[in-house]
């Protein structure tokens, strides 16, 4: 039978079967970061073990860093707390970690791919949900639990069950303003927050072939949003030329090596599946979520939903809007481009390119914090923090800010944000009555400079 | 890590009802800022307990028909969005051992499973009806058993879907997988050799 790319992976990285059927799987690069690694580093202690291969971990600080001032000790003393438990943990157990001293530090999923970790053929685990973000090189990712951590670092294994795939078809042309954020939260708009329950979606056809791999990464990120644990793209020269001369990826003669072992690993041309849907996105338009999960969205012409679903009432009471309303038009208070969802340097450019000679509003605050280091010197070169600045954006040092806010960056009250994060669950953004809009980052900038919800290619003529 | 079989779970239920009840909502971001889960019971479904200023929203967990409820019965997609085990890792010190619902995110399934939360799955018709008669007389004991496959409530007799693989692990007591990991060292070390990439860095 033909395979596709997860069942191969899989295979190659299968040790052997556990009791009851799960599967111990070998996880060949493994990403951490401050919040969901401490304990699993004190149960290590607890049980008197060793990382097994620690040259296949690798930490950054991303979810508590501060993005305004990060001189030390931060000035949240949890947050230093939580710092402090990395550099030890990682000083004591022999593990290569991105501090912002080294100018490599950033949100783990962007840090992983710019450094050329992230690889074609891998398995990736990390003890975050959007761990999928990897599956844009054609690598098998995972977003595990603490006690997983713990058992990738004793072990560099997992128990895990075997998810069934399901390809998703993507056919036509994205029009002008619209980008792969709008592609996935209409996915997930289509197969619901809970569609990919017990599947890895694999993202194919001419639309995701013609996507860069900053466009691809937005949307195997978010794949957990729709249920799927795993999300992942095949592998092609434009992967390829991603990879090329990053800092981890091989070189010389590995190069070629490792390319045909990339090769080896893509989808069979009639590889089988367990599920395939198909969609056809030439009439997609920008999309914004107006309610508590991502798969409440409408394209931006659109009116909310009024059915009266228990669902929909409870999102509504929370966002307060109204059924039948148009979210073009709601005034907003801040605006915030950055996460591990589109913090990347095709976002920020791709934002700054419009918000060029426009003003945001006094009553709108609005923040860009990009996804790393790496990506904030590049931007910075380009200049498009001045053109940020200039349009009233506040330019950030990167990390996870607002999309989850456990550092000090959070909404207050019940202020309603666009967000190009990945999560507009109630109280995400740090305020337990605050309201999130997800959206693109380019909508994200209209909007910023209309100081309501906009259509971006309405307010920046885009056509 | 070698942890005694768990084959019954009974104890009075409390409804937390809704669908795709995410991780934040059982437990804020704000509460994740530790380096222990000690003490993390006690922020379980925090926002949705508590308004800001700390007066109680009424939650059922709150509600004093409910207290000593060890199970918690709810809908669709329970669990969904972060791995964060805090949020299993809160309602287990929260006192729960169960968790009824018409379906569970993967993620916090499998965090559950480690932990020894038993989470087992209905359909909403019978999810409904449990419901009722939990509203109706808060003392009544459920009664899953996992070797079985049912849930007992009075006189009913439901059939309860549970994955096979954790059913298994609960049965024997492996459901949290370090200790079966750990006996595969020697393999995975010679696995490790064979394996086709390695990470080398280039002028870093």
């Amino acid at each position: 039978m033909k395979k596709n790319l997860f069942d191969k992976v899989w295979e190659i990285h299968e040790v052997c079967k556990l009791t009851g059927g799960r599967s111990q799987l070998f996880i060949g690069l493994h990403l951490i970061h401050e919040v969901t690694s401490p304990q699993a580093f004190s149960m290590l202690r607890e049980h008197g073990l060793k990382v097994l291969f620690p040259e296949r971990t690798f930490a950054t600080c991303d979810h508590i860093i501060p993005t305004d001032d990060i001189s030390r000790p931060f000035a949240d003393p949890l947050a230093e707390e939580m710092m402090q438990a990395l550099e030890k943990n990682t000083k004591e157990f022999g593990i290569k970690f991105f501090s912002p001293e080294t100018g490599y530090q950033g949100v783990v999923h962007i840090v992983g791919p710019e450094l050329g970790l992230t690889q074609p053929g891998i398995t990736v685990a990390c003890g975050d949900s959007h761990t999928a973000t990897h599956g844009a090189f054609g690598a098998i990712a995972f977003g595990i639990g603490t006690s997983q951590v713990r058992d990738v670092l004793a072990t560099q294994t997992i128990a895990i069950n075997r998810l069934k795939v399901r390809k998703i078809d993507l056919a036509g042309k994205l029009g002008k303003g619209v980008y792969s954020k709008d592609i996935i939260l209409y996915i997930i708009r289509k197969l619901g927050v809970n569609g990919g329950l017990g599947f890895a979606y694999e993202f194919s056809g001419e639309v995701i072939d013609n996507l860069s791999m900053e466009a691809r990464m937005t949307i195997c990120n978010m794949a957990i949003e729709g249920g799927a644990r795993v999300g992942y793209i095949n592998p092609d020269e434009t992967t390829y030329n991603y990879l090329k001369d990053k800092p981890y990826s091989p070189k010389g003669e590995d190069w070629n090596k490792m390319l045909s072992y990339w090769e080896s690993i893509k989808s069979d041309k009639d590889a089988s599946y367990d599920d395939i849907v198909k969609f056809d996105i030439n009439q997609l338009e920008p999309m914004v979520t107006w309610g508590i999960n991502p798969e409440q969205c409408i394209g931006i012409s659109e009116t909310i939903p009024s059915d009266d679903s228990p669902s929909t009432k409870e999102a509504l009471e929370y966002m307060k809007f109204k059924p039948g309303q148009k979210l073009k038009g709601q005034k907003i208070d801040v605006v915030f481009i950055g996460s591990c969802t589109n913090g990347r340097l095709e976002d920020l450019r791709e934002a700054a390119k419009y918000l060029k000679g426009h003003k945001v509003p006094k009553h709108v605050k609005a923040i860009a914090v990009p996804g790393s280091y790496t990506i904030k010197k590049q931007a910075e070169q380009e200049g498009l923090h001045n053109i940020f600045i200039e349009a009233g954006f506040e330019w950030r040092l990167p990390g996870c800010s607002m999309c989850l806010a456990m550092n000090p960056d959070k909404l207050v009250g019940d202020q309603i944000s666009v967000s190009t994060s990945n999560r507009n669950f109630k109280g995400r953004q740090g305020s337990s009555t605050g309201r999130t809009i997800l959206a693109s980052p380019v909508t994200a900038a209209a909007s910023a400079v209309a100081g309501e919800v906009a259509d971006p290619r309405e307010i920046f003529s885009i056509k | 890590m070698s942890l005694g079989p768990i084959k019954k779970v009974t104890g009075r239920a409390v409804p937390i009802l809704g669908d795709d009840i995410d991780t934040d909502r059982i437990i804020p971001a704000r509460y994740l800022k530790c380096v222990t889960f000690d003490g993390i019971g006690e922020f379980a479904f925090y926002d949705e307990r508590f308004n800001p200023d700390g007066s109680s929203k009424g939650h059922p967990m709150d509600d004093p028909k409910f207290k000593g409820a060890s199970i918690i019965i709810s809908g669709n997609n329970f669990g969904c969005g972060s791995s964060r085990e805090h949020a299993p890792q809160s309602i287990k010190r929260a006192g729960f051992n169960a968790i009824v619902a018409e379906s569970f995110a993967e993620i916090f399934y499998g965090n559950s499973l480690t932990l020894g939360i038993v989470c087992v799955t209905l359909p909403k018709k019978d999810i409904e009806k449990i419901v009722n008669v939990v509203h109706n007389s808060p003392e009544s004991v459920l009664e899953i058993d996992v070797e079985q496959k049912t849930l007992k409530l009075n006189n009913d007799i439901y059939n309860i879907d549970i994955k096979e693989s954790a059913r298994k692990a609960f049965l024997e007591g492996t459901y949290d997988s370090l200790g079966e990991l750990l006996q595969n060292i020697e393999l995975v070390k010679e696995f490790e050799k064979n394996l086709p990439y390695r990470f080398k860095a280039w002028g870093i």
